[in-house]
């Protein structure tokens, strides 16, 4: 009599068995995460292979831990293009010595070269044999552009500096860079399922859960760890003293007072080694030991053998760690780093080294730590305050609308189930807002319930047969529902796309939420009245 | 025995008092709006930055031992408040709590981290026992994005929905529907600037949530009204809008009262972090709910509809003339 076809009422029901089946995991969050962990690590599980094992991600808010928004400063690589290509450029001026004379450097902005050149005659030809260095660019937006531009200024100037297309190139490889690192900086010190994305042109999201402050994470990733064996052209106690141009003037991190002048150009960098561990010197204090790879060493041991009796400075994070005189040649390219360590250090040390430098510093524009213990008060919380909504919601509707509330109760909680069900599956984030999400979707979704049964009392009390009404109740309230939803709906997809963290989570419950209480609305309910109706054929029906 | 909030058969005429119920609402809107420019919002540290501590301690402390202690430190400006939730012995929350806001320095971009990370050690070693719960920080740079984001997003969100009702209804159904989420998102930020409670992301979201409660309520009143256009083709639009209101009344207080109740549950039990969201929140669905009924409805009375919804044909639905009451009005005061 009521139209409901049977592929339908088959379809419904094995969508509703698909999501208790679905949700059921979550009842049992403790163990089914003990068992992920478990087979995650290779070994036996105890939850059965045969049930789903999806779970909801319990958001940093429910679960604690670090969330940090880091800026790459991209500027700073700018620089080390200019002090690779220095060496270059005087190569190429010095064929030239006849025209241009001599080559001098000037100090200028930072990620800059500007160049002197001796015989001003000679300006366009040296600028015409720099030129020459240019490599053209090969990435899309790049094309018919190179990566350097060298222009004229004044008679015997010649400034260098990298193009745009060649900076945005430039700046794209070095978020990636940093990212890939930080990432490799979190996994080698074991933290369990940490965030690390990209986030805009420049920025980089780390979320780390189960941390107990920021400062762990950015004792990790907070530092460049940018190692460089650097030579000492002279050391000074003067903080102020002028280092000339290409040199650059480094604090020395155990002898207070002292700075060395060392040569911009490192003699070797971090990026050359291949190992690094935390061990102890002769002495018993904490060091680090590296080695570098082939070309490394043999860069390192050429030198040693050509400057012995000089000083040459381990810089770490522009700071001398120690500036030992070369007694002698070394080859093999090992050796330890010492200096005032404690254990901990060398050990955070020897990560950093080992994951590598990275390429620019990163600067922290927002940072989030929820404690363990409140994490816990606001799931506890979460869930009574969840519970208590529930019951309340279902005990009004029953009262209000007798057995007809109950097939409006019987959906809810087929709802509820369905929202887990989706969520555990799409993997999603469940944040303590996303939590009054579907607190607010237990309180919404009953509305397209009341606007149907609402509408079967009109139709009953205009007086038309029970079986007329239930069909007319659901076909005129049909539009309200769908029209209602939409807009919820479209603010949801606002808030996604905006939204960031706990925000989005919300976001992501209210709009699975809506798709959810739709469905339940229009088809459980409707199902079950249906088949209710069919089974009592009832005369009269009260709504 | 049914509960029964409403009668079965309602014929309150919601117009009788339009004046009145006209006039409170500009009245809230303007005093929202004087407030917003007088007082301000309190914002919180995603809008403005600055670093937020929260802490938790086994026994009581004063928050002048704490003022005292920041006064040492010599952090710059600070504020100490304590958090009293009715709800902690029943939900185990921490129970002597206080939050700790640090200001940024003026249009610093990164975080204050040495900062917080000196409150925060000095913390541990004075008070014994003291867990830090949480701690945030925002800088400069973010803070500024945030409120661009936020502000956007509800203009979006306002954009999307009037363009949505406009495709659905009439262009007068669109304006009645964004003057009534207008009003309801400006109250809004009057009671948060009246009260002084942190206004945050969380709050955005919950504007937008109301945003999208608001025009739920607005949209099956409409919906209604529409259906009822093409039915009494001779009614005044005035009768036609109360008849509408009356008929879906028993719905409307049924939806506020079950999503109210939802809410009041996660006020008192839902902890002190969502304590200012479900506040927003419980806000926006009454005053939704009104507006939806005061607000929209007038204005669209004012605004007078095309009476000729002559899509649907004059076959189906015939026009069997007003029900009961009539039109004993014969012109609609627009």
């Amino acid at each position: 009599m009521l139209g409901y076809p049977l592929w339908k009422k088959i379809g419904v029901v094995l969508v509703c068995l698909a999501a208790i089946l679905f949700s059921a995991p979550n009842l049992f969050y403790a163990q089914v995460e003990a068992s992920n962990d478990a087979i995650a690590a290779g070994q036996e599980g105890d939850w059965p292979s045969y049930l789903p094992s999806d779970l909801v991600n319990l958001g940093l808010d429910l679960r604690g831990g670090a969330h940090l928004l880091a800026e790459v400063q991209v500027a700073d690589v700018y620089q080390d293009r200019m002090d690779g290509i220095w060496p270059e450029a005087l190569r190429v001026l010095r064929e030239q010595r006849d025209v241009v004379g001599t080559v001098r450097q000037v100090e200028t902005e930072t990620g800059e070269l500007l160049l002197r050149i001796g015989d001003i005659s000679g300006q366009s030809a040296a600028i015409a044999a720099l030129r020459e260095l240019a490599q053209p660019l090969t990435t899309v937006t790049g094309i018919g552009s190179t990566d350097i531009e060298v222009t004229s200024e004044g008679t015997d100037l010649i400034r260098i500096r990298l193009s745009e297309a060649e900076k945005s190139a430039t700046d794209d490889r070095t978020v990636a860079q940093s990212v890939e690192i930080v990432r490799r900086r979190i996994d080698e010190s074991g933290t369990r399922e940490p965030t690390i994305q990209r986030q805009g042109s420049d920025r980089i999201l780390i979320q780390v859960p189960g941390v107990g402050s920021a400062q762990e994470v950015l004792d990790l990733i907070g530092t460049t760890a940018k190692l460089g064996f650097h030579h000492v052209v002279s050391a000074t106690t003067d903080e102020n003293a002028r280092a000339g141009a290409g040199n650059l003037l480094l604090p020395s991190v155990d002898e207070v007072g002292t700075y060395y002048i060392v040569e911009r150009r490192a003699i070797v960098s971090g990026d050359q080694l291949v190992d690094a561990q935390s061990t102890f010197d002769q002495n018993n204090n904490a060091a680090v030991s590296f080695r570098f790879n082939a070309q490394g060493a043999r860069i390192f041991g050429d030198h040693t053998a050509d400057n012995i009796g000089n000083l040459f400075a381990i810089v770490l994070d522009n700071e001398v760690v120690s500036a030992p005189r070369i007694q002698s040649y070394i080859p093999g390219g090992s050796g330890i780093i010492t200096g005032r360590f404690s254990t901990e250090e060398t050990t955070n040390l020897s990560i950093l080294l080992r994951a590598g430098a990275l390429p620019a510093e990163l600067v922290v524009l927002e940072q989030r730590t929820i404690g363990p213990e409140l994490g816990a008060d606001s799931i506890e919380a979460g869930r009574l305050a969840t519970m208590v909504a529930f019951a309340a919601v279902l005990v009004f509707m029953a009262l209000s609308y007798g057995l007809f509330g109950v097939f409006a109760n019987v959906a809810l909680i087929l709802n509820v189930a369905m929202i887990f069900s989706i969520l555990s599956i799409l993997g999603a984030t469940l944040t303590l807002p996303g939590i009054a999400g579907i607190v607010l979707t237990v309180g919404m979704a009953v509305d397209a319930n009341v606007l149907i049964f609402e509408r079967i009392r009109e139709e009953l009390k205009a007086g038309r047969g029970a079986a007329r009404s239930i069909q007319l109740g659901y076909d005129k309230a049909f539009t309200a529902i769908i029209d209602a939803n939409i807009t919820t709906f479209i603010a949801a997809v606002i808030l996604f796309a905006i939204g960031s963290g706990p925000v989005r989570g919300f976001a992501v419950t209210l709009g699975v939420g809506i798709i959810t209480s739709v469905f339940a609305a229009l088809l459980i309910t409707r199902l079950l009245i249906v088949t209710w109706f069919d089974l009592r054929r009832p005369k009269t029906i009260e709504v | 025995m049914r509960l029964k909030l409403v009668p079965e058969t309602t014929n309150l005429n919601f117009f009788k008092f339009q004046t009145i119920t006209f006039g409170v609402s500009t009245l809230a809107v303007i005093a929202s709006i004087v407030l917003f420019a007088v007082v301000g919002l309190n914002y919180g540290i995603d809008f403005r930055g600055g670093s937020v501590i929260m802490t938790e301690t086994p026994m009581p402390v004063a928050t002048q031992e704490y003022r005292d202690l920041l006064n040492e430190l010599e952090v710059g400006d600070a504020t100490v408040s304590e958090i009293t939730d009715p709800a902690a012995e029943l939900t185990g929350a921490a129970q002597n709590s206080a939050l700790i806001r640090i200001e940024q320095q003026d249009g610093e971009a990164a975080i204050q981290n040495e900062t917080v990370q000196m409150v925060v050690n000095a913390l541990q070693e004075r008070f014994d026992g003291l867990t830090i719960l949480s701690t945030e920080s925002v800088g400069a740079k973010v803070s500024g994005e945030l409120v661009q984001a936020g502000i956007l997003a509800v203009a979006l969100a306002v954009a999307a929905v009037l363009f949505y009702i406009w495709l659905r209804f009439e262009w007068q159904f669109a304006l009645g529907a964004v003057a009534a989420l207008v009003h309801d998102v400006i109250l809004t930020i009057g009671v948060f600037s009246l009260v002084g409670l942190q206004f945050n992301l969380a709050i955005i979201a919950a504007i937008l949530t109301i945003v999208g409660y608001s025009l739920n309520d607005t949209v099956v009143v409409f919906d209604r009204v529409r259906e009822n256009l093409r039915r009494y083709k001779q009614m005044t639009l005035k009768d036609l809008l109360n008849l509408s209101l009356n008929e879906t009344l028993s719905r409307t207080v049924m939806t506020s009262l079950t999503t109210l109740i939802a809410l009041i549950a996660l006020y008192v039990l839902g902890g002190e972090v969502i304590r200012g969201f479900t506040f927003a929140m419980i806000w926006g669905v009454v005053v939704g709910t009104y507006s939806s009924v005061f607000v929209a409805s007038p204005i669209l009375l004012r605004l007078d509809v095309k009476r000729d919804w002559s899509k649907d044909g004059d076959g189906e639905g015939p026009a069997k003339g007003p029900r009961k009451g009539g039109s004993k009005f014969a012109h609609i005061d627009a």
